[in-house]
């Protein structure tokens, strides 16, 4: 045998010990140490959206347990924990894209401003209007710019006329940041465009339907550096607009562009608090633990 | 020894041969510490033998049983005195025949010619001795082939590498014998065809209106004009895939979308299947259920709102093809479905789009490649379909586009070409290569432009 071959050998030998090391250290600390409530301030006055007790279940398996947050108007709110903490699951509930998946189940009380969002007569069609999402790997339809666009506008009929729409186009594209880029090829595929444009389009996509809401899932872990950078600075602008909820796994980023920040662990809301007290004086040793990069 | 006897001795040489290499590279092994020693795994080691004594060996049998007839039927042509010897190549093939039958013992050697019953003898010997010298030459190259691979065996002999360049060859060889058959049948036809058209001018036959194949055997014979228009063929051939086309493409669509989108997951592992047993289902019996069920079903519901409907209507073959080629849709159509990422789902419906707007709007046209591909492969499925057109459209050649008519199609026009006795050069039975050849080019542009779209829009996601 080759000498390359067994190194190949030995070092995937090794591998395969390391492995299950990883689990035993994190295993003790979770189970001892949840706290009764969320620590912090999860409240705020006149919430954008009050959510108490929210359980989220998979089947016999609850992702979610009896999470209480409130999200303020135009402010943003940045979810953070270690994989698989239910941060997203969490997120997806709040314009039920949960529904899509069959043994799904979320119960606790879930409001957006006055509407209850698990009520048998909410429309869903409405609420997701209401409360958009942008998706962890930018999506944007096999179709033109335009039309990516121009898709949910035309779904709620929000224009009547051609102008109408071209002008909803424009704005969401210019609010997105991306109209000098592509104004000269609104027909070009919008499948065409790198990765971060591919992101602020569907970030133009979500605003063109006018949510008052919007729920972003890690939308820069596909990115470069500098796609995030651009990403980062949008989201500061559409506050002044938008309510918003971001799920991150860097937490440069929640510190760079939340007002409050959520820790997640295992399901439960273990901290929250303003983001600036979140990083530097975390009440709840989990959260410093996590934040100072020991797990997670 | 026979062949076949002769075959199976070869299958143990080399499973021996696997065998003792195997053995012979773990004993060479053992003192150097471990078969991580050798070069390559034992395994290559007795593939080598083993192919060393399978290749030589099957290589000289498979020339030697190609040639020894024709050279021992040389032999005995030679061996006749100067009168006997044939003059034409009809008289040589009686001759060779007469021969044969002699020495197959069908025919006594007292009723023939004595010089014809030595030659039959002669005949019987040297294939005697043919098939003997094959078996000893056969299993001595295997035997040689054998030790040479096994000798060879040690721990720096690249036996890995070998026997993949080996394993390529041959999967070379096997993907050359269909393109080789391929080329091949379409050679055939075409050259027939060109026979078939130095009859009968090409233009009558692409642009003819009238069909009527039987040609006058006697001058006076009557209604055997022999017209070789194809146009009613065509025609009908496409009235009833159209009709087909019609049937499969809706209901497989929607059956591949409710399966993709709408079906829970145990529906769908039932279903899937059983509407792919429809592809299974022989055409022979979707032909005999549109002739005695859906053609009188047909007749009796245009009978009773006063329509004329033929007995063998182009309506019941179009209708019972199409169900057939249901599953050619639905099947492709909804493994294209399903391919469609699901993110592009979530962008949409997280747009606040609800579920059929999705499909319409976004999953559809992104599979719409594939849908097209199942769609252009059925519609060469119905292009070339023959038993249910044979039992349920009729074989009058009527030009007509009332699909309650009855019509024929170009592959039922082949069938009663060439059912029954043939005279091989007659401009009827050339017809049918005609006939072929146009099916086959036909079917072989839908089938490449069918390859064309799904490879041009594969990647318009992701």
């Amino acid at each position: 045998m080759d000498t390359a071959e067994k190194l190949d050998k030995n070092a995937s030998g090794r591998n395969h010990a390391e492995e299950p090391m990883i689990d035993l250290e994190e295993q003790p600390m979770q189970e001892t140490r949840y706290p009764e409530h969320t620590v912090g301030t999860p409240f705020v006055d006149d919430p954008k959206m009050r959510l108490r007790d929210v359980d989220v279940f998979y089947g016999d398996n609850q992702a979610i347990h009896k999470v209480s947050l409130d999200i303020g108007k135009n402010e943003v709110v940045a979810l953070i924990g270690p994989s698989g903490c239910g941060k997203s699951t969490f997120l997806r509930s709040l314009n039920r894209m949960n529904d899509t998946i069959d043994i799904c189940r979320v119960t606790g009380e879930l409001f957006l401003e006055d509407q209850d969002l698990y009520d048998p007569k909410m429309d869903v069609v409405e609420l997701r209007a209401r409360v958009g999402m942008v998706f962890q790997k930018p999506n944007p339809f096999p179709k033109s710019i335009y039309d990516n666009v121009a898709y949910g506008p035309r779904l709620h009929g929000l224009a009547n006329k051609k102008y109408e729409l071209d002008e909803i186009v424009e704005t969401s594209l210019r609010k997105a940041g991306l109209w000098d880029e592509v104004k000269d090829r609104l027909h070009a595929p919008g499948t065409g465009l790198s990765g971060g444009q591919q992101q602020r389009l569907c970030i133009a996509r979500t605003i063109a339907v006018s949510p008052e809401v919007v729920l972003m899932d890690e939308p820069c872990s596909a990115l470069d550096p500098i796609a995030t950078a651009k990403i980062e600075e949008l989201i500061d602008e559409l506050t002044e607009s938008y309510t918003i909820a971001i799920v991150t796994h860097s937490m440069q980023q929640a510190a760079r562009v939340s007002n409050r920040t959520a820790y997640f662990h295992l399901g439960r809301l273990i901290e929250v608090n303003d983001t600036e007290t979140v990083f530097t004086k975390p009440e709840h040793e989990l959260t410093e633990a996590y934040i100072t990069g020991r797990f997670g | 020894m026979q062949t076949g006897n002769l075959l199976l001795l070869l299958i143990v040489m080399v499973a021996l041969a696997y065998y003792l290499g195997h053995q012979r590279s773990l004993a060479l092994a053992r003192p150097l510490g471990g078969i991580r020693h050798l070069h390559s795994l034992p395994f290559y080691y007795a593939m080598r033998a083993a192919l060393w004594c399978a290749l030589p060996a099957l290589l000289i049998l498979g020339g030697w049983l190609a040639f020894d007839d024709t050279i021992i039927r040389q032999t005995v042509m030679q061996g006749l005195p100067e009168a006997l010897r044939p003059d034409s190549d009809g008289a040589r093939g009686l001759l060779l025949s007469q021969i044969q039958n002699v020495a197959s013992g069908a025919l006594s050697p007292e009723s023939v010619d004595p010089a014809i019953a030595a030659a039959a003898e002669r005949l019987n010997n040297l294939r005697t001795t043919s098939a003997m010298a094959l078996t000893v030459v056969v299993i001595a190259v295997g035997l040689v082939g054998a030790a040479w691979g096994w000798v060879k065996i040690a721990p720096q002999l690249r036996a890995r590498q070998q026997v993949e360049s080996i394993l390529r060859v041959i999967f070379m060889l096997c993907a050359t014998v269909a393109i080789l058959t391929t080329v091949g049948i379409l050679m055939s036809v075409l050259f027939e065809s060109i026979r078939f058209f130095q009859k009968v001018s090409p233009a009558e036959f692409l642009f003819g209106l009238q069909w009527s194949p039987q040609t006058a055997l006697r001058a006076d014979q009557v209604a055997s004009s022999g017209a070789f228009g194809a146009i009613p063929l065509f025609v009908g051939t496409l009235l009833i895939s159209t009709i087909a086309l019609l049937v499969a493409v809706p209901i497989g669509l929607m059956s591949a979308i409710y399966l993709a989108e709408y079906a829970p997951p145990k529906v769908r592992s039932v279903a899937k299947p059983m509407l792919e047993i429809l592809a299974g289902v022989p055409t022979v019996v979707y032909g005999f259920f549109a002739a005695l069920t859906v053609a009188p079903f047909i007749r009796g519901v245009g009978e009773s709102i006063g329509l004329d409907v033929a007995s063998e209507s182009a309506l019941a073959a179009g209708l019972v093809m199409g169900v057939m080629i249901i599953p050619f849709v639905s099947s492709l159509s909804d493994d294209v479905i399903t391919a469609v990422p699901q993110v592009m789902r979530d962008g949409s419906l997280g747009l606040g789009a609800t579920r059929s707007e999705t499909i319409r709007k976004v999953v559809f046209p992104a599979a719409l490649p594939g849908i097209m591909g199942g769609i252009l492969l059925a519609a060469s499925r119905a292009i070339g379909e023959t038993m249910i057109v044979v039992m349920a459209a009729g074989l009058a050649a009527n030009l007509t586009a009332n699909p309650l008519d009855a019509v024929t199609t170009v592959t039922v026009q082949i069938v009663t070409l060439l059912t029954g006795d043939q005279e091989f050069d007659s401009a009827k039975t050339l017809a049918a290569f005609a006939l072929g050849l146009m099916l086959f080019l036909t079917t072989l542009c839908l089938n490449i432009l069918a390859l064309h779209i799904v490879k041009k829009y594969r990647e318009q996601y992701e």
